[in-house]
């Protein structure tokens, strides 16, 4: 056992892409925990998808054993974290995990919005946090000023901040003697009963749940009886151990340590993440403060293309979930798209990536529906009905006002670009609140804006419009009453429900117009001639027509090549089978995803 | 006489037996055609004339390997361009085919041409060999859309050639409408033009992107493509003036005076049966349907051989369907036979019948757009009996 005096628990914090992954990297390899040979890049970012996009989606903890020159063994538990703001709520449970957390600045960037976020929260959680100056082997460095931004924010001294190399490794040394020298050693009790905090849990095919705990007071034996104390439910630890990286099965942990612990639990639900584990006997009494659940951003439906993959959609569904506890959904049934789900993600990245380990990991072809925040309707007998999907919206005769979430967004931008940026926040409905300068060409900005006006392209047009130099925070906000409208898309007078949206009203007619035309370039002409409207209530605001068909003959007879006019109508015929009905009119499925997809 | 798209002649021709003999020499390829054909340039197609001169050869050798069958009702010489051989070579098909299989007293004999081959001499030829139908390649009477057919014509000469027909030979005139280009009242002058002769029969064809053609080439290297309307619209021109001319139609894209229905192209829709001889030919015999093959040196070596050039043959596998929607091209409709349940109760029958396509009346089902006759067919697939 490690003396949990020589027990360091510290998470690396950033804005995306200032190299933690890399950092962690580096400290794997100067402390021979990865064999230089085994070394890639990128070490602990394991998934496919995080390898293929180059960035964390999860967090990752592992163990190293560190040597300082003459001087004790120390056992430094890291965890690296995602910077992405869609998974920010990964970046909260490593915390409660740790005493200490690097926070890492690109050199050539200085301080973004996450970096601040993220500062913020360590700070909030009491974390010891050492300033970390990355990158500055780049042409493009400027430590000093980026120096000064961090003392901004932390306080202290510019020489207090560290300046080091993920890529080249310079500063790596000396980083690893300030982590041992000035993070705080895990505080608890070491001979209460024995109390971890699940701080992760995914499901392995072979080893079944297993979950990443922090050890906070006690010893836990292999064999104990635990006890998850939220849930209730008792098991066997029949292994536990550290990894180290790769998994080092131990007879104890003992406060202060970060492992895992595997038990014979195959339900994931009941093993949840921020749970408190003890002894079945003569456990502790009061569980650890845990966490909140995470909160579903953006929701849409999920449907199999074809129908008879429901089943299977669900089986991907709930394996997901075993990795993804921020994965919530339910049962939904379109009268378009047949049986699926209404799904609820972190953010446009996190449906993203759903979706597309849906599709890959589990074959799967799919069509998912407009993101949607989630509303509040309020009806006019007081009663207020949360709403994820526009067909949910009660009648308008009874429905009084919609309220939508609003975000606390917080953008850091060249103080240039600051007019471009109020510019598009308008646009998007959003209200000023406080600007700061963090130094003379950058600043803070903070607004409320529509959570809704934020999921679809605001990053990308914050982007464009500032040529890639603001980047942009934010955090649940309180809901507020807005014009809000839904938009019905009507296909020969039915109701398509895939294509109703909650929008403001200022913007419904923008929408209808944009989906009725592109309905009418993908829905092939039909027999007789359908109309597509767009319709507020009973009012329509936009309108096109589908003409009818007049002709699909080939009307030669191919020189009495009968077999060959038979296979192309049998080819027509395969194509129809194909074809969702919407009342009369036939849409063939890909019109469905076109339309659905959200390019614009 | 029975009326062109009248039940009784539609039933009797489905019992008609025919022959159909492909010619494929063709002066050049037209842009837009996929038809079996040898031109000058194609790969071993350089001394044309003992090319043909094995070719008949190898046509006799397949007339000859062809099991003895019933009296043709109607000969068909198809091409390519059949002109091309001469009436000294037709004469010696007809005459062979004529003594193997026996020909019909009335029988159809007819042979396509190009107007640019038509003469005294060929027609009096043709005359003498036999023949009493001729199906002329006209195609449009506007110079310009020739051109843009690729057409090695003039307006002038398919006039020339259609009048110099007319007193001796059942004429049928072909014509290809909603050539990218062609305004409505070029076509309408074509129409227009032709009717004013007073032809046997008319086809009109709308014009079609080929895969592989040269046409299809250009459309897809983004030259304009047929529009489905325009043709739709020159389609229901032609419907509406037919008339003028004594012409009915009695199949989507064919019109005839009484007496002079094509019986080769009547006998095809009603699911009769033929026998094919030549490059490419489709046969159509005893349930099975077979094909020959297209390239000219393996149809060539097959006969030489003493074997059937054959290329596949296959045996309806829904005689019935087959039956239906070939039948439905016909403005005679087809009797439902055994399934008119089904189809009284399909939904896709129903749209059908809701949106004007098609009607059942005693059993048959007509179509009364004839343009969407693929859409009414591809239903039509689904139906069991
Ligand atoms: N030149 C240079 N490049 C670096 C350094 N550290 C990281 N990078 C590069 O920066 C990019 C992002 O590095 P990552 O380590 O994936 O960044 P991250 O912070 O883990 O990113 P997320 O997990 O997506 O938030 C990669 O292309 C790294 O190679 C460094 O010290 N110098
Ligand atoms: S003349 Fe007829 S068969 Fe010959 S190439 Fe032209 S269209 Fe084809
Ligand atoms: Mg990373």
């Amino acid at each position: 056992m490690t003396d949990a005096a020589r027990i360091r628990n510290f998470c690396i914090i950033a804005h995306i892409d200032h190299g933690k992954s890399t950092l962690a990297d580096r400290l794997l390899e100067v402390t021979g925990a990865v064999e230089e040979r085994d070394m890639r890049a990128q070490w602990l970012d394991t998934m496919d998808l995080e390898r293929e996009r180059g960035i964390t989606i999860k967090a990752n903890s592992v163990s190293i054993r560190y040597k300082p020159e003459g001087g004790d063994e120390y056992l430094l538990n890291l965890i690296d974290t995602p910077g992405h703001v869609d998974f920010s709520y990964e970046v909260s449970r490593s915390l409660a995990a740790c005493e200490g957390a690097l926070l890492l600045v690109d050199a050539s960037q200085g301080i973004e919005a996450q970096t601040l976020a993220n500062a913020y929260l360590a700070i909030e959680s009491g974390l010891e946090v050492i300033p970390v100056i990355n990158k500055i082997d780049l042409p493009a460095a400027d430590p000093e000023r980026v120096a000064k931004e961090m003392v901004g924010i932390l306080g202290g001294t510019t020489d207090e901040v560290l300046a080091v190399s993920a890529k080249t490794g310079a500063g790596v040394p000396e980083l690893l003697d300030m982590i041992v020298a000035k993070l705080p050693p895990p505080g608890g009790v070491s001979d209460a009963p024995p109390r971890a905090l699940v701080f992760d849990s995914y499901y392995d095919t072979y080893r079944g749940v297993v979950c990443h705990i922090r050890m906070v007071d006690g010893t836990l034996n292999k064999g104990d009886q635990v006890r998850f104390m939220a849930t209730d439910v008792v098991a066997a630890a029949d292994e536990i151990g550290i990894e180290n990286p790769d998994p080092l099965p131990l007879a104890k942990l003992h406060r202060g340590e970060v492992g895992y612990l595997i038990t014979g639990i195959k339900e994931i639900d009941l093993l949840r993440v921020g749970d408190t584990v003890t002894l079945a006997t003569h456990g502790a009494t009061e569980p650890l403060p845990g966490y909140s659940e995470p909160k579903p951003m953006v929701f849409s439906g999920i449907f199999p293309t074809d129908g008879d993959d429901f089943e299977r959609l669900r089986d991907a569904l709930e394996k997901l979930r075993l990795n993804d506890s921020s994965l919530v959904y339910r049962a939904e049934t379109s009268r378009a798209l047949g049986f699926g789900f209404r799904a609820g993600f972190l953010g446009l990245l996190h449906m993203e990536i759903v979706r597309e380990r849906l599709e890959r990991e589990y074959d799967l072809d799919l069509v998912t529906t407009a993101p949607s925040v989630e509303y509040e309707a309020r009806t006019t007998d007081g009663i207020v009905k949360r709403v994820s999907s526009p067909q949910d919206l009660p009648d308008r005769a009874v429905l009084e006002s919609i309220a939508e979430p609003y975000v606390k967004v917080m953008i850091i931008t060249p103080s240039s670009y600051v007019g471009t940026v109020m510019e598009l926040v308008q646009q998007k409905r959003g209200e000023m609140g406080e600007m700061t300068y963090l130094s003379p060409t950058r600043v803070e900005m903070h607004y409320d804006i529509p959570l809704a006006e934020i999921v679809f392209d605001f990053f990308d047009q914050l982007k464009s419009r500032t040529k890639g130099y603001a980047s942009l925070d934010y955090e649940p906000g309180p809901y507020r009453t807005s014009d809000l409208v839904r938009v019905d898309i009507l296909l020969n007078s039915m109701p398509v429900d895939a294509f109703s949206t909650i929008v403001h009203r200022d913007k419904a007619f923008q929408y209808g117009r944009r989906m009725s035309t592109r309905l009418r370039e993908l829905i092939p002409r039909q027999l007789f001639d359908v109309p597509i409207q767009a319709a507020i209530g009973g009012r329509i605001i936009a309108r096109e027509t589908i003409k009818a068909k007049r002709k699909d003959v080939t009307a030669k007879c191919y020189g009495g090549d009968i077999t060959r006019k038979r296979k192309l109508l049998e080819k027509q015929k395969e194509g129809k089978k194909r074809m969702k009905m919407v009342g009369a009119v036939e849409v063939p499925q890909e019109a469905f995803i076109s339309a659905l997809r959200i390019d614009e | 006489m029975l009326a062109p798209d009248s039940v009784e002649l539609a039933d009797l021709a489905a019992g008609w037996r025919s022959a159909y003999v492909h010619i494929p020499f063709c002066r050049r390829r037209c842009p837009y055609c996929d038809f079996a054909v040898v031109a000058p340039g194609d790969a071993g197609a350089d001394d044309i004339p003992a090319l043909t001169d094995r070719y008949l050869a190898a046509l006799h050798t397949e007339i000859e390997m062809e099991p003895e069958w019933e009296p043709l009702a109607a000969l068909n010489f198809g091409g390519g361009t059949p002109s091309a051989i001469g009436p000294q070579a037709i004469a010696e098909l007809i005459e062979h085919i004529g003594s193997r299989f026996s020909i019909d007293p009335g029988a159809e004999v007819s042979i396509e041409a190009n107007p640019e081959d038509v003469s005294e001499e060929l027609i009096a030829g043709l005359v003498a060999a036999g023949v009493n139908r001729i199906s002329l390649g006209v195609q449009s009477l506007d110079d310009a859309v020739l051109l843009a057919l690729g057409r090695s014509h003039t307006a002038a000469e398919a006039v020339a050639a259609m009048e110099a027909c007319l007193p001796d030979l059942s004429v049928g005139v072909d014509l290809i409408f909603g050539t990218p280009g062609e305004s409505l009242g070029s076509w309408r002058s074509t129409v227009d033009q032709t009717l004013a002769l007073f032809p046997h029969h008319v086809s009109a064809y709308a014009l079609t992107v080929e895969t592989g053609t040269q046409l299809w080439k250009s459309v897809r290297d983004g030259a304009a493509a047929p529009d489905a309307d325009d043709q739709a619209d020159k389609y229901e021109y032609l419907m509406l003036r037919a008339g003028d001319a004594n012409l009915v139609r009695y199949e989507v894209s064919n019109y005839s005076r009484p007496g002079h229905t094509c019986r080769y192209n009547l006998a095809t829709w009603g699911q009769g049966e033929y026998l094919g001889f030549g490059l490419g030919a489709h046969g159509h015999r005893d349930g099975v349907r077979r094909r020959n093959v297209r390239a000219i040196n393996a149809y060539l070596a097959a006969a030489e051989r003493g074997d059937r050039p054959e290329a596949g043959s296959e045996v309806e596998p829904d005689p019935e369907v087959e039956r239906l929607i070939l039948g439905l091209r016909r403005t005679c409709g087809v009797d439902l036979g055994d399934r008119e349940q089904a189809a009284s109760t399909d939904s896709g029958v129903r749209r059908l019948i809701d949106a004007g396509v098609v009607a059942i009346e005693r059993g048959r089902m007509v179509v009364l757009k004839p343009l969407l006759t693929d859409e009414v067919g591809a239903t039509v697939l689904s139906l069991s009996a």
